[in-house]
């Protein structure tokens, strides 16, 4: 079920105009700010589908910069997002595609400083409720509502089973989890959706293991 | 957990309960929050909703201009005596426009489903609220009641305007609105779905043309019809009447038309009304150049 919390249905509180395309659109923002850890230097926003021909009317141009910024879905600051970033010293540009997406209310976020980059794709499916489908050319399925934990690493045997077995040795109970990789023995990638925050020192020790690369945390 | 309509009304029926208790117990399951902690959230949502409903039955209008003061104009119709309707469903009607007003003027609403089409259930339950004076905790249960039909449809069909059109947005709402009003005027869970059934059949169909792309023409407006139509069909849905097509196969019948509408009419401004001359005429108005230009 795509939908399991009641209040999917009635929520979220959030700025006018549109749950899809104005509070989803600060939903995917913010989850592209959370994994990159920081506020980025730069911003290149791509839309597709109805957010390429609406994002003006809408406010989904606002509200994904609200986003990055941190900003929450009922944040009114969301509605001067450009400025206050562009005060900041944040270059964005927005592109409107004209490619045909699987999903109508697609976005491509690139965003980046001196000391890295990143790129995701969101998707608004309703409601205010988004899902990420790819991070750094690796697809996944994220909904944003629960923590989570993103795990690059090196495509070998035992790597799984070490990150959840310090999982388990915390009492963290995996919800959802999905591994893919762009090539065999070559880069992967773990997401796990848990039901308990993950503290810090928890994130340092899956960092240590062998075979990990980068470890990031998702926080709704 | 219930996964369509069916089981909603079966569970609520074998366990006797309300659904909205029904809702409120999932929820509590699959978040693992307390009741109190789920009543408390469905509380806070219910006075953003409130305090929508008074900032645009004072006035709001947005900033292309397209919307506002019709949240005003219905009230003051009404203190006038002299409708030909009924006091109730046109103030629900005004309700659901101010909330939608304020929507549009980028205000601070909670999406019932949706921002677009958050004004039906409050428009509803704060038209409602004069007639049966119901309790807070009435008030935050008719939310849970609501919010149990649209989970049905946001996880069999959709609520979302590009995927779907307006019937998946208002047509949800008014559907969810429907549903709850019959709750809290004590119905049954039967009719309940009954009153889901007809409100989302007659919603069947309905295209999602915003001008300009923008949340105000025709959405304001179809959220004040939503809400009349959930008043009308809770009243035949509480007269005994019934749909002949079940609630779960009208959301399947909506989801498939859904699926075969045009992406011009899936919120995409480019047909429908978004497309008729002065359609074309206030969006290039609003952006100094229209936004799209192909047919």
């Amino acid at each position: 079920m795509k939908y399991k919390s009641v209040f999917d249905i009635i929520g979220p509180v959030m700025i006018g105009p549109s749950s899809s395309h104005t509070a989803g659109a600060a939903r995917i923002g913010r989850v592209a700010r959370s994994l990159f850890g920081r506020e980025p230097k730069w911003a290149e926003i791509s839309f597709y589908g109805s957010f390429a021909k609406t994002y003006r009317g809408h406010g989904t141009d606002v509200a994904i910069v609200g986003g990055l910024l941190d900003f929450d879905t009922f944040d009114e600051r969301i509605i001067d997002s450009v400025k206050i970033a562009k005060n900041s010293g944040m270059k964005i540009s927005f592109i409107e595609e004209e490619a045909i997406t699987d999903h109508p209310n697609t976005a491509r976020v690139r965003i980046g400083d001196e000391h890295g980059d990143l790129e995701l794709v969101g998707i608004s499916i309703g409601g205010g409720k988004i899902e990420i489908t790819e991070l750094n050319g690796f697809e996944l399925k994220l909904s944003g509502h629960h923590p989570a934990l993103l795990v690059v690493h090196n495509d070998r045997f035992g790597a799984i089973a070490a990150v959840s077995k310090i999982l388990a040795e915390h009492s963290i109970n995996i919800g959802h989890m999905e591994v893919s990789r762009k090539e065999r023995g070559k880069m992967a990638l773990m997401t796990i959706e848990v039901d308990q925050n993950i503290d810090d020192s928890i994130l340092e020790k899956v960092g240590e293991l062998p075979n990990i690369l980068k470890v990031t945390k998702i926080v709704d | 957990m219930f996964r369509n309509v069916a089981e909603l009304v079966e569970l609520a029926n074998s366990t006797n309960k309300k659904i909205a208790d029904i809702m409120i117990e999932q929820e509590m399951e699959v978040t693992g929050r307390s009741r109190e902690q789920v009543l408390q959230l469905m509380d806070t949502n219910l006075t953003v909703m409130e305090q929508a409903v008074e900032k645009g039955i004072k006035g709001v209008r947005s900033h292309s201009g397209l919307t506002g003061g019709d949240a005003v104009l219905m009230q003051r119709y009404i203190e006038k005596g002299r409708f030909l309707s009924g006091e109730t469903i046109l103030d629900a009607v005004s309700k659901a426009v101010a909330t939608n007003e304020v929507n549009a003027a980028m205000g601070t609403i909670c999406a019932t489903p949706t921002a677009g089409s958050a004004g039906v259930v409050p428009g509803t339950l704060f038209a409602v609220k004069n007639k049966l004076n119901p309790t807070r905790e009435e008030m935050i249960s008719f939310l849970f009641t609501a919010g149990a039909f649209g989970f049905v449809v946001a996880n069999n069909a959709s609520i979302s305007g590009a995927a779907g059109g307006c019937q998946a947005e208002v047509g949800s709402a008014s559907g969810m609105a429907a549903a709850a009003i019959v709750e809290l005027a004590g119905g049954t869970p039967e009719q309940c779905a009954e009153a889901m059934a007809i409100t989302l059949k007659n919603m069947l169909g309905l295209v999602c043309d915003p001008v300009a792309g923008l949340v105000e023409v025709p959405c304001v407006k179809r959220n004040a019809m939503g809400a009349a139509n959930a008043m009308v069909a809770a009243d035949m849905a509480l007269a005994g009447i019934k749909s002949r097509i079940p609630c779960d196969e009208v959301i399947d019948a909506m989801f498939k038309i859904g699926q075969s509408m045009p992406s011009a009419l899936r919120e995409t401004a480019q047909g429908g009304l978004a497309a008729t001359p002065t359609g074309r005429e206030l969006e290039a108005k609003i952006f100094g150049m229209p936004l799209n230009k192909s047919e």
